[in-house]
């Protein structure tokens, strides 16, 4: 694509906290592009796959939640360098699966993981509780081919944009039978598209990973399921699932 | 003798997830190495509590970014254990495929990008892809070559969309399964060009007897299920899986450890090679007779070429398993079922060892409680001891302390842990 132009690259750096690091490795995926991919950037700092550490970076991306106070201060010092800091994937930017452990009592999570052993941890914090984030990339994993066109904005300096629309127009486009019309609750209606609708398309509901689109009706969905006589339960499951539907329902 | 450092390593680099190493000399003599883990924990076994039994291997899954397929599978096993649930043959062949795919990856991600810059003398692989162009091109096929097998046959390549409790809910394109397997036999080049890097290489010469736990089955390598076993003479039934783990903890690491007849033992690539050789396919077995190498070996710098005698043994195998996918109806993928209240262990061979997940459900389908051991979990007093045992080596041999950084952190590499996995 830059073929002609000069550019510069990104000085770049990735980051993981509470997660699973399955959002940094997609940036190692979609093999066939990666070299052109890995060309828009100068990598200053991505333990999981260098032992080149420096810290001039501008933009980091910062994939996890947080959920201890370790965690708070290295993310800060991290938010001090960079000009552009990126909550990378859905914990990073809901809190994620994650935040399912903050339904149970601290003091007893952690007796009965680590019985015997004092275990620090905290309630699972998305990164925007923490510190400032000028870009969200949601995602469970994130959609590389995604990241590639977001990378691609920003080196050449042009708006980065997230589909408004819900995950439901990408999968209609895909010609799949609906789920809801199979007796599943979906929650494609209400979900931010830009996944290419990639579960509903493996017949498997969405569970919301990339958040909220603009402009839901989310009255109209719950009457939606509360009208094909679906499980209140599974619904209440599948919104809290990724966290990423807070203070929209009642949970 | 001069010697007197301390070695601290804080988030070790190349590795997935967070751990340090720490080693301290005094007068010549080691008196403190250990294999500190340092990650967050997540309390999946928590988070899982209440949730309905069909959402599990979505959520378990998320455990890990890099073994997502396994974790799916060990759930999904678990679960249709305790509800007595049997898939078709059609989905049980689709798991099996998916399985290979996710190892592959996982293997060539670490052979590649994690252990081979250490052997090239670079920080990364990234100044290889100028140094080493063909081996990174051959690297990246078979990176690529994994996710597109796991793509095809479970919906994306991390964190899999089609695996559900019953069988599959969407079955591979008879199309699909056509392209690739023409797909395998162009990268079968690939592992040529592996083969022959590694080759070139100078493997630590190290070694510590210790004991190897894996799968067996008795009729193929080692994949989903079958009998617990290791090469000090153990053989247990699938849900024995807490009298092989024995998991305890020591407060300086998040993750436990486990033990079985030794003080520590190893899950992964190693472990199945010895327990599993003469299940592998015949071109692999050549593959290791090339490297002279042969069950059962105690060098756990071998796990590396173990990794790249298994990745020939799954290109194989994926072609096999793909020919009898495509004489197979794929119309019949899920059994349907009912929820009932049980417990069982599913236990399969995740690219880095042995994986156990045991779930127990209510009526309802709900569930009650959960328990996830994790292959690095297993390999985490083995990484220890061989810490204690390396320095010495070298201490004996008149290294000196970047050599030994050097090392250990090799040694620590060649494990292939999964941390965060490990942790959980």
């Amino acid at each position: 694509m830059h073929k002609g132009t000069t550019f510069e690259k990104l000085k770049i750096a990735s980051f993981d906290f509470t997660c699973c690091e399955g959002c940094q490795l997609q940036l190692a995926n979609r093999e066939s592009t990666l070299t052109d991919f890995l060309d828009l950037l100068d990598i200053r700092n991505f333990r999981e796959i260098s032992s080149e550490q420096h810290n001039d970076y501008d933009i980091a991306l910062i994939e996890g939640s947080i959920s201890r106070p370790d965690e708070v201060e290295r993310l800060q010092a991290i938010r001090r360098q960079a000009k552009t800091l990126v909550a990378f994937g859905t914990c990073a930017c809901f809190g994620g699966v994650n935040s399912l452990k903050n339904r149970f009592s601290l003091n007893e999570l952690a007796v009965e993981v680590y019985p015997g052993m004092e275990v620090e941890t905290g309630l699972v914090k998305k990164i925007s509780e923490v510190v400032k984030v000028d870009l969200s990339i949601p995602g469970c994993p994130v959609n590389k081919e995604e990241v590639e066109r977001i990378v691609v904005s920003l080196v050449t300096g042009s708006q980065v944009t997230l589909p408004k629309y819900p995950v439901c127009i990408e999968c209609k486009a895909q010609i799949n039978t609906c789920l809801f019309d199979l007796g599943e609750i979906c929650l494609g209606p209400i979900t931010r598209a830009g996944c290419n609708a990639v579960c509903t398309t493996g017949k498997t509901p969405c569970l919301g990973c990339r958040g909220p689109a603009e402009e839901i009706n989310m009255a109209a969905f719950l009457e939606l399921v509360k009208e094909r006589g679906l499980s209140e339960n599974d619904l209440r499951e599948k919104l809290a699932f990724y966290n990423a539907f807070e203070g929209l329902y009642q949970p | 003798m001069k010697h007197d450092f301390a070695l601290n390593i804080h988030h070790l680099p190349r590795v997935e997830g967070h751990a340090d190493i720490k080693i301290t000399v005094r007068n010549g003599k080691l008196v403190d190495a250990r294999w500190a883990i340092v990650e967050t924990p997540r309390f999946f076994e928590i988070m899982v509590k209440g949730m309905s039994a069909e959402r599990v291997p979505f959520l378990t899954s998320r455990i890990c970014g890099i073994c997502s397929i396994s974790h799916a599978l060990a759930s999904i096993r678990a679960i249709e254990r305790a509800m007595s649930i049997e898939p078709p043959a059609a989905a049980e062949k689709t798991r099996l495929l998916a399985m290979q795919g996710e190892t592959l990856q996982s293997h060539a991600l670490h052979l590649f990008f994690l252990v081979a810059p250490d052997f090239t003398g670079t920080g990364s692989v990234l100044p290889m892809i100028h140094s080493h162009p063909d081996l990174v091109r051959a690297g990246l096929q078979l990176k690529e070559l994994g996710n597109e097998i796991s793509s095809v046959t479970t919906g994306r390549c991390t964190h899999p969309v089609s695996l559900v409790v019953g069988g599959v809910s969407k079955a591979p394109e008879k199309e699909q399964l056509l392209k690739l397997r023409a797909m395998i036999l162009e990268r079968k080049p690939a592992l040529d060009t592996a083969c022959s890097f590694f080759q070139s290489l100078a493997i630590p010469d190290f070694k510590r007897e210790t004991e190897f736990i894996s799968l067996f089955n008795g009729s193929s390598y080692p994949s989903i299920g079958g009998r617990l076993i290791s090469t000090d003479g153990v053989n247990r039934d699938e849900n024995d899986y807490l009298s092989m783990t024995n998991e305890y903890t020591r407060d300086y690491s998040t993750s436990k450890f486990t033990k079985l007849s030794r003080e520590s033992s190893v899950a992964g690539a190693l472990a199945r090679f010895n327990n599993n050789y003469l299940l592998l396919h015949p071109k692999a077995k050549e593959m290791a007779a090339s490297f002279g190498f042969q069950p059962v070996c105690h060098n756990p710098f071998m796990n590396n070429i173990a990794q790249l005698v298994e990745s020939l043994h799954i290109l194989e195998d994926a072609e096999e398993l793909i020919n009898s996918l495509l004489d197979m109806d794929l119309r019949n993928i899920k059994t349907t079922y009912t929820t009932k209240a049980g417990s069982a262990t599913g236990a399969v061979e995740a690219p880095r060892g042995i994986l156990y997940h045991h779930i127990e459900t209510d009526a309802a389908g709900k569930v009650v409680k959960a328990n996830c051991i994790i292959p690095t979990t297993q390999n985490n007093g083995n990484i220890h001891n061989d810490l204690w045992a390396i320095t010495e080596q070298a201490l004996r041999e008149g290294k000196n302390d970047r050599e030994i950084e050097k090392l250990c952190e090799m040694l620590v590499r060649s494990y292939d842990p999964c941390i965060s996995c490990s942790v959980h």
